[in-house]
Parts: C-alpha cells; sequence; structure tokens
C-alpha cells in the first residue's frame, strides 16, 4: 500500500482522508481497489468515505485525528517514519502499562483464590493512601531498577546479557500485526498470521540462551524442557489456526476481522468461535497458547518446586524484570491473536454497542482472556513433562488434523440452507464431538476416572 | 543497494564467525543469525512470505534440532570445543565444500537469467501464491511434504533402537 502524495497534498483533503487509509487496504474488495486504480491517487479516497459509516464516528477515528495533529504537517517521508515512532510509543506504553497493572492483577486474583489479600500496603507516594495497593507495580518496577545485577562468574557472559533483551524484543515485534480497532493496525501485512508466529517462534530461542548461558544445571534443564515443550506446542498452534485462513481465505488480520463482521438474525455475531470447527478450534489455539507463553499448568521450564526458577535462576535485578515483561507481553500478543482469530476482533457482540469504539471492544475482550489465563493458573496443577509431551502429539494434534478437515467439510457445505443448515451443524459438532470423547476416554484408560481417599 | 550489501555483509560475516568458532553453541546461535539474515534478504526482495516462512521455519524450528542435537551428543561443556585441526579433516572439508560450491555453481550458471531488470515485478500475493502452489506446483509440494515425512520416520526409527527389554535390564 503505497500512494504518493505529492509534498503540496498535504492538503485539507488528504488530512480529511488519510484516518480511512487502513479501511481502503483493509477491505479486500478487488472491485474497489480495481476502481480506485483507475482514478488518480488523490481522488482515490473519495471511494473509500462514502463506504464505511462506523468509521467516521468521532471516537473511533479519535487516535488517528490526534496522531494526525502531531505529524499532520510534516512532509510526506519524514511524516511516515514519526507514524511509525508514534506507533511504537503507543504500543510500548500501553501495554507497559497494562502489563505493570497485570502483575498486580495476577497477584491479588490468586491472593483471593488462595484465601489472603494479596499486595495491599503500597501506598501512593509521598501519601499514605494505599488504594489495595494499586502503586505496587512502580514500587516492584524501582526496586527491579535498583537491585544489583548479578551475573554467575562461570556464565557466557554475551549471551546471559542478549537472553532477556532478545526475548522482550521478539514478543514486542508480535504486536504489530494485531488489529487493536478498526483503523488501528500498526502494520499492513499480506501474510500478517504467519508474521505474527515467525516472530514468536523466535522467542524459543531466547530462552534457550538463558538456560545455557547460566552455565547452571536448574538453568540448563529448563531450557531442555522449554525447547521440548516449545516444539510440541507449536504445532497444533499452528494447526489451530489454519482453519480461520482456510474460511477466511486471507493471512491478513484485517481480512480476518473483516470477514467476522455482521451479525445472524441481527443478534448473533459472526465470530468463528460461534460455530462448531472455530469452537474447537480456539479451544486448542488457547490450550497451545498457555504452553507457548510458559504459563501454569504448563510452566515447567520455570517450575519452582523442582528446578528453583528454571531459566530464571541466575537472573536478577532488572534482567529478571525483562523475562517477566517478555512473559506477559508473550501472553498479551497471544491473547490478542486469539482475539483477532476467534472472537471477532474489534467487533462489537450487538449491533447497537457498536456506539462504543472499537478498541474498547478488543480491550475488553483482551482482558477478559488474560483474566482467564491468571484463572487457570491459579485452578490446575503443573503437569509432568512426560505428560505434557503426551498431550500435545497424541491428543491435541489429531484433534487439530481432523477439526482442519472439519473446516473443509464446513466449507464445502457452505451453499446447504433450509432443514439442510441443520444437519451441517450436527456433522460439524459430530466431528467434533465424536473423536474428542473417543480420543480422552483411549488416553485416559486405566489412569481415569481416578478415586481420592482422604485421610 | 546499501541495504543489500548490509544484509550480505550480515549473513555472511556471521557464516564466516559461525565457521572459525570453537565453540559450538556460539557457532550455532551465529547460523542460527545468517538463516535470518537470509530471511532479510528475502523480505528486501519484496517476498515477505518467503521471508516469513524462512524465520518460522529456520529461526524457529530447524534451530531446535540443531541446538537439540549439539545438548544431546555433547557429555559435558568442556566437549562443546571441537577437536582441533587435522589433515585428514581439512582435506575432507575442502572435497564436500568444493562438491557443493560446484554444484551451485553449475546451477546457477547453467540457469538462464533475466538479465534487464524487469519493467514492473509481478505482484506475487499469497493469495496467488497459494493458488500456484495448490494447481500447477502441486505436485513438486507433495513430493516435499512426502520426503519429509519419510525423512522424520527414518530419523525416528534410527534414534529409536533400543528395545524394551534392554532399558528393562539397564534400569
Amino acid at each position: 500500500m503505497t500512494v504518493h502524495f505529492p509534498i503540496v497534498a498535504a492538503s485539507v483533503s488528504e488530512w480529511i482522508a488519510r484516518p480511512f487509509l487502513p479501511l481502503v487496504t483493509a477491505v479486500p474488495d478487488s472491485q474497489l481497489s480495481a476502481l480506485n486504480a483507475q482514478l488518480p491517487p488523490t481522488l482515490s479516497f473519495s471511494l473509500s468515505t462514502a463506504a464505511p459509516s462506523r468509521a467516521d464516528a468521532l471516537l473511533e477515528r479519535f487516535p488517528l485525528v490526534l496522531r494526525d495533529l502531531l505529524t499532520g504537517w510534516l512532509p510526506e517521508p519524514l511524516r511516515w517514519l514519526l507514524n511509525s515512532l508514534l506507533a511504537i510509543v503507543a504500543i510500548l506504553a500501553i501495554f507497559g502499562l497494562l502489563f505493570a497493572f497485570l502483575t498486580l492483577a495476577e497477584r491479588k486474583i490468586l491472593g483471593r483464590i488462595q484465601n489472603r489479600p494479596g499486595p495491599n500496603r503500597t501506598p501512593l507516594p509521598f501519601t499514605k493512601l494505599r488504594f489495595f495497593g494499586l502503586a505496587q507495580p512502580f514500587a516492584d518496577g524501582v526496586k527491579a531498577l535498583t537491585k544489583e545485577d548479578v551475573i554467575p562468574l562461570g556464565a557466557d557472559r554475551v549471551l546471559h546479557y542478549l537472553a532477556p533483551v532478545a526475548l522482550l524484543a521478539f514478543s514486542i515485534l508480535t504486536f504489530a500485526v494485531i488489529p487493536f480497532g478498526r483503523n488501528l493496525v500498526p502494520l499492513e501485512l499480506d501474510a500478517a498470521v504467519l508474521y505474527f508466529f515467525a516472530a514468536g517462534a523466535a522467542t524459543e530461542l531466547a530462552v534457550f540462551m538463558a538456560g545455557w548461558a547460566s552455565r547452571n544445571k536448574y538453568s540448563l534443564l529448563a531450557a531442555m524442557r522449554a525447547l521440548a515443550q516449545l516444539i510440541s506446542y507449536e504445532l497444533p498452534l499452528l494447526l489451530s489456526f489454519v482453519p480461520v485462513i482456510l474460511i477466511a481465505g486471507s493471512l491478513s488480520t484485517t481480512a480476518i476481522v473483516a470477514h467476522q463482521g455482521g451479525w445472524h438474525w441481527g443478534f448473533i455475531p459472526n465470530w468463528h468461535v460461534l460455530t462448531p470447527w472455530g469452537f474447537a478450534g480456539f479451544v486448542i489455539f488457547m490450550v497451545a497458547a498457555l504452553a507457548e507463553s510458559n504459563r501454569s499448568p504448563f510452566d515447567l521450564p520455570e517450575a519452582e518446586s523442582e528446578l528453583i526458577a528454571g531459566h530464571l535462576t541466575e537472573y536478577s535485578g532488572f534482567k529478571y524484570a525483562l523475562f517477566f515483561m517478555a512473559e506477559y507481553f508473550g501472553m498479551c500478543a497471544l491473547s490478542g491473536m486469539a482475539v483477532t482469530l476467534f472472537l471477532g476482533g474489534w467487533q462489537a457482540p450487538l449491533p447497537f454497542l457498536e456506539i462504543i469504539p472499537s478498541f474498547v471492544w478488543f480491550g475488553l475482550k483482551l482482558i477478559t482472556l488474560l483474566l482467564g489465563f491468571i484463572w487457570i493458573r491459579a485452578t490446575f496443577p503443573r503437569l509432568r513433562i512426560d505428560q505434557l509431551t503426551r498431550f500435545a502429539w497424541k491428543f491435541l494434534v489429531p484433534l487439530a488434523l481432523i477439526n482442519l478437515a472439519n473446516t473443509a467439510v464446513w466449507s464445502l457445505t457452505s451453499g446447504w440452507t433450509g432443514p439442510l443448515q441443520l444437519l451441517r451443524w450436527a456433522l460439524s459438532i459430530a466431528i467434533v464431538v465424536v473423536p474428542f470423547v473417543l480420543l480422552g476416554r483411549k488416553l485416559s484408560a486405566g489412569v481415569a476416572p481416578r478415586t481420592y481417599r482422604y485421610a | 543497494m546499501i541495504a543489500f550489501l548490509l544484509i550480505a555483509l550480515g549473513t555472511l560475516g556471521t557464516a564466516a564467525v559461525a565457521l572459525s568458532l570453537r565453540n559450538l553453541i556460539h557457532s550455532a546461535l551465529l547460523l542460527i543469525a545468517s538463516w535470518a539474515g537470509i530471511a532479510a534478504f528475502y523480505l528486501w526482495a519484496g517476498a515477505e512470505f518467503v521471508a516469513f516462512a524462512q524465520v518460522l521455519v529456520y529461526v524457529g524450528a530447524v534451530s531446535m534440532v540443531v541446538l537439540f542435537a549439539v545438548l544431546l551428543t555433547r557429555r559435558s561443556r568442556e566437549d562443546l570445543a571441537i577437536a582441533r585441526e587435522s589433515i585428514g579433516r581439512a582435506i575432507g572439508a575442502l572435497i564436500v565444500g568444493g562438491a557443493v560450491l560446484g554444484v551451485l555453481a553449475l546451477a546457477v550458471i547453467s540457469t538462464p537469467l533475466a538479465t534487464a531488470p524487469e519493467a514492473s515485478p509481478p505482484a506475487a500475493t499469497v493469495h496467488t501464491l497459494g493458488l500456484q502452489l495448490m494447481g500447477p506446483h502441486a505436485a513438486a509440494l507433495l513430493i516435499v511434504g512426502l520426503l519429509l515425512t519419510v525423512a522424520l520416520l527414518g530419523a525416528i526409527v534410527i534414534a529409536s533402537t533400543d528395545t524394551p527389554e534392554k532399558t528393562k535390564n539397564t534400569t
């Protein structure tokens, strides 16, 4: 998407048209783009400005208007650069704050679930107001920054230093392609989903670097576990979203979100999660995402009861905080991708709720998923490494493959109407449920159900 | 052009340093950096799908296999350093490297390359790429898939040599 303006054209018409730029690229409407191609570039927005109804709402456009107020007066190449930098700053600021308060929320919620108050002592700076320990993340930040940075004598100094940096860099990279709102995609890519998982795949390397460079047997064990776990769960993670691409017909995140727009009978949203294959895919995706982000019950690499802190054992101070930041960023990015692929992205659940701007909806869905992550952490015990890999290879991968076939059936039967529609749903649900039950029974034969006897 | 030179320099430089290092893990990590450089080259050439696939496969997956192989085959950390050069090793390396170079050079020379730059590069979207792979090139895709599956199964067969009786005796 490169529409080059003459520098003179930093005029009023372009200023108005600018917010709709993502929309032109987002809608894979070949006719519209063909028409646009025939027009001179300065006129091409006249077609797209008429199409969106919600996109020109003031709140919807607000971030873009704000951005254009800041950079609109600049000549084109400089302006593009500054716009990109602004997007980076916005992502870092918003997700940095989200990270800070997510740690607090996690500790508070875990506390409540375990029947203790959680952190509640930290007052606001220079006051005695506690506000449920709301200032705790900032106190933690100051503590992490001022702590001594310990590097073991036998450590591989370069890799020990590089590991947290690489991990954080790769996790931040993944945010670039997530559509945070109707007009808010930092980077418009044709192969956006592939980019997301390519950037995410590199984080495993950083975990390995941390574990190996520390020269500590617990760290090395954690690194090996991390490798085994991440290789195992990469496959179901990748297979679980292939159905979405099959149905949406695109690897572009904006196109996938656009595909989930609209409502059945005016009130059931067209989200992928509300179809049998979408629901199965969503569940597999979330399980694999839990494992990919090293979250409980798959937190074997840093299992504190066995490996002290796994690959984090020899890290202290700010590097330790960087690891945590990367973990939460990874969790946020994967949840954001789950929202984009299955939960309709920034789409509102009901038509009349569209007055609430799209980025608020995205945020609400994202936070719901993140709270789900925390809830799972408080509820499930940790798996063993053999259980972990067996679960991935014998259960998730076959189910994901069957789900792919299910989606193919769903796509082929899209022409069925009337009573055939019921048959289509029944068929699709059966393809999801029957293998799930059969496979589950076969794998848990002789193991479950367990009987517990209490003293 | 400057970008291309920088990418080429980064790719070749990391590969050269990877060759000269004595520490296998460092070599492996630098090799991964070199693969990432190749991905950067694809991006520079406008083939973003191939670039991301390269990162996903090489930086994400093949790197894991390499690191696993290094960690599982070395007994201790001191064992990680490679043995010093000997005449035999040097001759073997030269023969193998020369053979690979010869094959690649022959392939490059015998391929008719367009000397003049095309007026407008073909717009290869993921969509057209997918249609091409599933249509005219479906056979190649299937053969590659079969080959990889066979390789995977073969690796498992080679790796799992111990029988259940044997493991019972040892434990």
